[in-house]
């Protein structure tokens, strides 16, 4: 269980902002910070990681203070056992992959997880590359599996994939949905990206001006429509085109094209760019083998 | 034949200057790149005088400083039974003022170039600002290192003035190179000044030689 109740003045790109975060997290949650550049996303994972202080308020972990004003406690970054993945990746470049992780290693802890991350990350064949001989989707991978070597509580990932491609992004996604639920983790993200919103968490916080605007979960907030379907993707609009009395509209499905027909009611609020979830109610799905 | 003497004391002086620099520059570098006080502009300022300031200016006040006449070189004089003025260990000193910024300054900017992220993740994985310096980020910048050890240690070879006003020119004590080849030319003893100087010269060239190469990336495949 994590409680925030934070206060902090930013002096941001977008001007002068006054952030007040107050949120709380079950454990085992994936939680999803949404909203524009600059309200205050990255500062909050910065907060509760402990490489920001903020102004006034706390931070309660599982019964632990972590930050209190009013009693002064502050718990040191490293004390904190958190992990944090950044945008760039943040290797060490004097280290090779393996070492990379070596060095996360507490005093006197089994280095048998080395070999098991390695293992779940797939990295063994570059384990003794150097970071800049490697690509972006590589580099996140051997962050990811640093980031849990010290076998951490919570896992904070500051836009981790915003940099990589849509393919290696997707592989990623399982990543850390595999890792999420292996580890127990209780893992808060900050994401621009829709799709992999509702893909791998259970609770999206809308923050707007400083302050949470919206929470609940991924498919409430980001769709309003009220639609119960049995199948449902999001994705998004590439193309409308008009065909006789229909509109044809070209859906990008995670790595699918995906044509659908539309009246031209349903399509008057639509355009080219729009994430749109697509779902069905009634209809038989053939499965074939692949 | 010329006389070695100035020329080991010389190199001798440079080593133990560089040597003691190193150590003194690191921790202030690591301050200043990371520092947000006040007292920071003042810092750097004093560490920089030293690149406009003349030598002699340096030389003259390190002089009355060291003088056993005042408090500080009377107290230096009595409790560590160092003479600091006409002695080598004075010249170490004045040397190390005189090459600081050669020395804090690469240092510096190297530890300033590193991404804020690199050293955060070190933090996060619980590791000491002392850890996080000794393993990552002094080694991501050996070249930066590299760097301003050469250039302190040639820096220190060429200087004169400050040599000439806290050191004088006492044979195998404080008679260093530069000052021998001043000597040499007064003397009107132009072999042995030319001697002198063709050496410096060629050796200085080749230290700044192997700085731009390794900085150029020339040598780097010898190197890593």
């Amino acid at each position: 269980m994590i409680n925030l109740d934070l206060h902090k003045r930013l002096d941001g790109a977008a001007g002068k902002l006054q952030l007040h975060i107050k949120l709380s997290i079950n454990k085992g949650d994936f939680v999803t910070i949404y909203g524009d550049s600059g309200v205050g996303k990255t500062s909050t994972l910065r907060m509760l990681a402990g490489l920001m202080q903020p102004d006034s308020g706390n931070i309660q972990v599982d019964n632990n203070t972590w930050f209190d004003d009013k009693s002064n406690t502050g718990i040191a970054v490293q004390e904190r056992n958190v992990a944090f993945l950044f945008q760039d990746y943040a290797l060490f470049p004097n280290m090779s992959v393996i070492e990379n992780l070596q060095y996360g290693l507490r005093k006197e802890q089994d280095n048998s997880i080395i070999n098991d991350l390695l293992q779940i990350m797939e990295l063994q064949d570059l384990k003794n590359k150097k970071p800049d001989t490697l690509s972006g989707g590589q580099k996140q991978r051997v962050a990811l599996a640093r980031a849990l070597v010290q076998k951490p509580n919570i896992l904070l990932l500051d836009e981790p994939l915003s940099a990589l491609d849509s393919k290696t992004r997707i592989r990623l996604q399982d990543y850390l949905l595999q890792v999420h639920r292996d580890f127990n983790l209780t893992t808060i993200m900050v994401s621009h990206d829709i799709g992999e919103i509702v893909k791998l968490s259970n609770k999206v916080c809308i923050l707007e001006n400083g302050k949470i605007a919206k929470q609940g979960l991924p498919e409430e907030i980001f769709v309003n429509t009220g639609v119960s379907g049995k199948f449902k993707f999001t994705g998004e609009i590439l193309k409308i085109e008009k065909q006789e009395v229909v509109y044809i509209v070209t859906v990008l499905i995670q790595n699918n094209v995906v044509q659908l027909i539309a009246q031209a009611s349903e399509i008057s609020n639509l355009s080219v760019g729009d994430k749109v979830m697509v779902a069905s109610k009634a209809f038989n799905p053939i499965i074939y083998k692949i | 034949m010329i006389d070695w003497t100035p020329l080991i004391l010389t190199f001798k002086l440079a080593i133990v200057a560089t040597t003691l620099l190193f150590i003194i520059a690191i921790p202030l570098a690591y301050w200043l790149s990371k520092s947000t006080s006040k007292l920071k502009i003042v810092v750097s300022t004093l560490v920089s005088m030293p690149l406009v300031l003349p030598p002699t200016v340096l030389g003259f006040y390190l002089l009355i400083a060291f003088s056993p006449n005042n408090v500080f070189g009377s107290w230096v004089n009595e409790w560590l039974g160092i003479d600091l003025v006409f002695s080598f260990t004075g010249l170490v000193i004045a040397s190390i003022i005189y090459s600081l910024p050669f020395m804090v300054h690469p240092i510096q900017s190297g530890l300033s170039s590193i991404p804020k992220s690199i050293t955060e993740a070190s933090y996060v994985m619980g590791k000491s600002k002392l850890t996080t310096l000794l393993k990552v980020q002094l080694p991501c910048i050996k070249t930066s290192m590299v760097t301003g050890a050469v250039l302190a240690f040639a820096h220190t070879i060429g200087e004169f003035g400050v040599v000439l006003m806290i050191g004088g020119n006492i044979p195998g004590e404080t008679k260093v190179a530069s000052v021998a080849i001043y000597d040499e030319v007064e003397a009107l003893n132009y072999d042995a000044a030319n001697t002198y100087s063709l050496i410096l010269f060629a050796i200085t060239f080749c230290i700044l030689l192997a700085v731009y190469s390794i900085n150029g990336g020339y040598l780097k495949r010898f190197w890593k």
